[in-house]
């Protein structure tokens, strides 16, 4: 089933049309509405009417989180406040989050765009889907929830935690679809063996699974011990949130709703475009948002474009599995973590040396777990530190401190002073032990 | 731009006969559409009534009482009334013992729902240009989404904080002007002491404005306490995510009473142990049918909640009742040496003293000389605990006038402030029951 | 009243304990007593040592995270009993202890603890005139 299909389907000549049409358009409403942009249009000496056609997209300027972050939180909004219905987080680099507005318009063409998702993976409205994203700022769990309940079918809005009464549920409910990360999808599985659930007494069949980089080997195992079929689902709340891009039954790449959000892949370096097949960072523009619009957005997401045509039918473009990025950012339990947040917040207290180090792994329970190394300084060290319950509060401080600005939490490790290699490079804060 | 007080004028101020018009014509297709479910046709057979034979409001009477017991026995799906298909939510609330619960929505449901939360957020002064931030905990919990939607459908800037981490609430508070709130009064308690700890004054720093305040009773002087330090005005929501979450009933400007949407709902009050009715103004148990409801209509369902309706009309000019405020649950209610005690009458009293913090527990035990209560309570933060001779003072006092408000003697145990602390994300709790009850 | 104990943040790994040792052994330290309070990851290494203050410049100069603090010493008798004797007027004079350990010097019970009244601890040792011990007499 397709849901969309005058969108999904159309012909090359017409969607390029079509994006060509709605980026002129787009152009010229940030043009009016966001100085930030009326600024970096003039000073490239672009006006609005220099964009005509898609491929005119290359003299745009680019947008990074930096730019987010230096115009937190309404900077880069374009429509006025009162239009503006919700707004979602993500982490930014630093202390602040990334804010993104949506206005009801927004709203609804996100909605549209996971239910084109929910149709691709085989979801109609006789499905009982769990939505097992975390709810509230995190766009994962009410930008899932919104495409369920489009496309009619029946949302439990499980959200995470509890995951027992979860696999309960999801055996008493006869639920049949599930929207999570890979790896809480195998945690889940593991909870059902526990409690003895049997895959035969479940009626999972659906998984759309995404908000952090999973591999065909987790799609195998996820697949077998659940006995559903998993699908990729993509997306970022920069750009929209989930239902960028998504899978269909191929399983071979996800389609782009690229009415909506037009994708490049460019050199990370140079910056210049790469053809299809080539990797690189995936690009995206934002070809209908109203609230915070963004042209070319520099996701450092690695991937490629793929060309062809789909069995499925779809003509939208496909990209494929992300392979990495091009920044420092993890992604622990679909949260996504910088290095340098954890760098402001260390900095911030002066107990500690200016050196970290983030020990990411995947616990027995196939759950990501953080652990911050902090080296104590050696003059913070005092009489009054010298009880392991004075070291413990200290150590809670800090885990406070993180959990606030990450949104996960981190088991804080104390070392002597000296004992963290100098990093060199940014890579050199991070051992990332799981294996994908 | 002028608006009107009215989100939905027409529905929130017809005439009283036409309201009770429209809730006879949506009860009896109400009764008829229960016959969908299984549950329902046999308790009407048991009774020996059938759709036909309501034919005034009076005669909701004659209807079946439905209970908690009743949807956890009917588990999960035995009093949905449309096939799975037209159902688009499913929320479910974990029992402490057996089964949990299950409350269907439809569509249509669900717009319904948004639109009562609308009307309550409308009616407390939100509108489009509000910041709306929602400290509810998501998923499961009907407060996170039911707010979400209802302030989605206003049209103000959302925010779904989600419970916890409250450095954060406050830094959103700040960064994004939030001037409407929702946390539950424990919690935006606890949010005025991370602010007076991290030195943010709520009236400086803060655009904060109207604070709603549902889930956990709460007595006049613990609002008036809230208004005070966060410079807000604070008004009362009752919601039950069986009937559907929040937007059963709210205050409005007039702070004097719930008024809940009885074009949703044929309201109710019963004597919880002879189950008779009650006449307006007298206290009993809040009993509510579901006259708007597809997917899983609720008849005279028995909420526990312990409450009286207001005589008389509200100046504000809705056309529906009010409700007092919660009076703490029939299933709540504290026993002991035959006498009938409840916590928010305990509450109450503590509130009268500034000495006092806000945070308190009921301990009840079986000593030697029978039944006890104790009871923890929080001094105030500036309360210097040096001085024994105001502090025996001052638990003398509060001895005597708990003593005059619940008939018998506690023991009053005062603990600094701090040792009760509510969590973030959890309900206090406020009873603990340690009795050896043979 | 008081004399000067190292207090010493090391991490819980094989190694850490001799590096310490070895630094304080080319300084030509002499311990009197050393315990330590460890937990899973960590533990914090105390010591009664000759020449405190030197050798606490000569461990910070190696880089360790080293404190000075100071401690009560008592000297008790090396009977069954004298230890509870002493800390039970500590602990009618509603003094907590924050830690304490013993050890035997001269056939003398010595009792090495911190407590969270310090001035309390002090009038309560003068009051019941217990016989306390300087760090001269500790490391003759």
């Amino acid at each position: 089933m397709i849901w969309n299909p005058n969108k999904e389907c159309m012909s090359r000549d017409e969607m390029s049309a079509l994006q060509g049409k709605r980026l002129h358009k787009i152009v010229d409403y940030v043009y009016h509405n966001v100085p930030f942009y009326r600024h970096k249009l003039q000073e490239l000496d672009i006006t609005p009417d220099d964009i005509q056609c898609i491929e005119d997209i290359h003299k745009l300027p680019f947008t990074t989180k930096k730019d987010l972050r230096d115009n937190y939180p309404f900077g880069l909004q374009a429509a006025p406040q009162s239009q503006i219905i919700r707004i979602h987080a993500s982490s930014g680099t630093t202390g602040n989050p990334t804010i993104v507005g949506y206005t009801r318009k927004d709203i609804d063409i996100w909605s549209e765009c996971m239910a084109r998702c929910l149709t691709a993976y085989g979801v109609t409205r006789e499905d009982i889907f769990s939505v097992s994203y975390g709810y509230g700022l995190f766009t994962g769990g009410l930008g899932a929830h919104n495409g369920v309940e489009k496309i009619g079918a029946s949302v439990v809005p499980a959200s995470t935690g509890n995951t027992e009464k979860h696999a309960k549920l999801i055996r008493d409910l006869g639920i049949t679809g599930i929207a999570c990360t890979p790896s809480y999808a195998l945690y889940l599985a593991e909870t059902m063996d526990k409690l003895g659930i049997t895959k035969e007494q479940i009626k999972l069949r659906v998984g759309a699974f995404g908000a952090e980089p999973w591999t065909e080997n987790m799609r195998q195992e996820i697949q077998q011990r659940l006995g559903l079929k998993g699908f990729n689902l993509y997306g970022l709340s920069e750009i929209m949130g989930p239902s960028v891009s998504y899978e269909c039954q191929q399983q071979h790449g996800s389609h782009i709703c690229e009415d909506h959000f037009y994708p490049e892949v460019i050199n990370p370096v140079t910056l210049e475009p790469l053809p299809y097949g080539q990797t690189g960072e995936l690009v995206f523009t934002t070809l209908t948002k109203e609230g915070m619009p963004v042209l070319r957005y520099r996701t450092r997401d690695l991937c490629s474009l793929m060309d062809g045509q789909c069995e499925c039918g779809r003509t939208a473009v496909r990209m494929s599995r992300i392979e990495g990025r091009s920044d420092d950012m993890l992604i622990i339990r679909g949260i996504n973590v910088f290095p340098s947040q954890v760098e402001s917040v260390v900095l911030s207290m002066p107990e500690f040396a200016p050196r970290y180090m983030l020990i990411v792994d995947r616990g027995s329970n196939n759950l990501d777990t953080l652990q911050v190394q902090v080296e104590l300084r050696q003059e913070y060290f005092t009489a009054t530190f010298d009880t392991p319950a004075a070291i413990d509060e200290l150590e809670r401080k800090l885990a406070n401190k993180l959990k606030s600005v990450l949104s996960i939490a981190a088991k804080v490790q104390l070392k002597a002073p000296n004992t963290i290699e100098r990093s060199q490079g940014k890579s050199a804060h991070v051992i990332d032990k799981r294996k994908l | 731009m002028e608006y009107s007080p009215y989100y939905n004028p027409e529905l929130e101020t017809m005439p009283r006969k036409e309201l009770e018009r429209l809730q006879l014509e949506r009860l009896q297709h109400t009764v008829r559409h229960c016959m969908n479910a299984e549950f329902y046709r046999k308790k009407f057979a048991e009774l020996g009534i059938t759709p036909d034979d309501i034919k005034s409001l009076d005669d909701v009477r004659r209807l079946p009482f439905t209970t908690k017991e009743d949807l956890r026995e009917n588990y999960p799906f035995g009093l949905a009334c449309v096939p799975m298909r037209d159902c688009t939510r499913l929320h479910s609330s974990s029992g402490t013992t057996g089964n949990p619960t299950v409350v269907l929505h439809t569509k249509k449901d669900l717009d319904e729902w948004a639109t009562a939360v609308a009307r309550c957020l409308w009616m407390v002064g939100s509108r489009p240009e509000d910041v709306f931030q929602n400290s509810a905990g998501y998923g499961m919990f009907t407060a996170g989404l039911g707010f979400q939607y209802g302030a989605e459908a206003v049209g103000m800037l959302t925010v779904p904080a989600a419970a916890g981490n409250t450095t954060r609430q406050i830094k959103f508070i700040r960064d994004f002007g939030t001037t409407v709130l929702h946390a539950i009064p424990s919690y935006a308690s606890r949010i005025y002491e991370v602010m007076r700890e991290e030195g943010v004054d709520p009236r400086r720093d803060t655009k904060l404005r109207v604070l709603c305040i549902g889930a956990e009773p709460h007595s006049e002087e613990q609002r008036q306490r809230i208004e005070e330090n966060l410079g807000v005005k604070a008004y009362n929501s009752y919601g039950i995510s069986e009937m559907m979450g929040p937007g059963v009933a709210f205050e409005c400007p007039q702070q004097n009473g719930l008024h809940i949407w009885e074009d949703y709902f044929i309201v109710e009050i019963i004597d919880p142990v002879t189950l008779e009715p009650l006449p307006d103004g007298e206290l009993g148990e809040l009993v509510l049918t579901t006259i708007n409801r597809e997917a899983m209509p609720l008849l005279r369902y028995r909420t526990r909640d312990l409450t009286r309706i207001l005589p008389g009309e509200c100046s504000c000019g809705r056309c529906h009742r009010r409700l007092a405020r919660l009076q703490g649950r029939s299933d709540d209610m504290i026993i002991l040496k035959g006498v009938n005690i409840f916590p928010i009458q305990i509450e109450k009293t503590l509130l009268k003293f500034r000495e006092l913090a806000t945070d308190y527990l009921i301990t009840l035990e079986t000593k030697e000389e029978g039944d006890t209560m104790t009871i923890d309570v929080e001094l105030a933060a500036d309360f210097s605990t040096d001085d024994f001779k105001a502090l025996l003072a001052l638990e003398k006092n509060v001895t005597r006038l708990l003593k005059d408000e619940i008939l018998i003697t506690p023991k009053i145990h005062l603990v600094p402030k701090g040792t009760l602390t509510v969590s973030d994300e959890k309900k206090a709790v406020r009873v603990k029951d340690l009795r050896k009850l043979f | 009243m008081t004399i000067h104990q190292l207090s010493i943040f090391l991490e819980n790994t094989t190694g850490t304990l001799i590096q310490v040792l070895r630094h304080l052994k080319e300084a030509k330290v002499q311990l009197v007593s050393t315990t330590i309070a460890d937990t899973a990851e960590y533990g914090i290494l105390r010591i009664i040592c000759s020449e405190p203050l030197r050798a606490c410049e000569e461990l910070k100069k190696a880089g360790v995270a080293v404190a000075l603090s100071d401690v009560f010493a008592l000297q008790i008798d090396n009977n069954p009993g004298a230890a509870a004797d002493v800390v039970e007027l500590f602990s009618r004079a509603g003094i907590g202890l924050t830690y304490i350990y013993t050890f035997l010097l001269r056939n003398k019970g010595i009792l090495v603890f911190r407590t969270d009244k310090p001035e309390l601890t002090a009038k309560t040792i003068e009051d019941n005139h217990l016989p306390t011990i300087s760090e001269e007499e500790l490391t003759v």
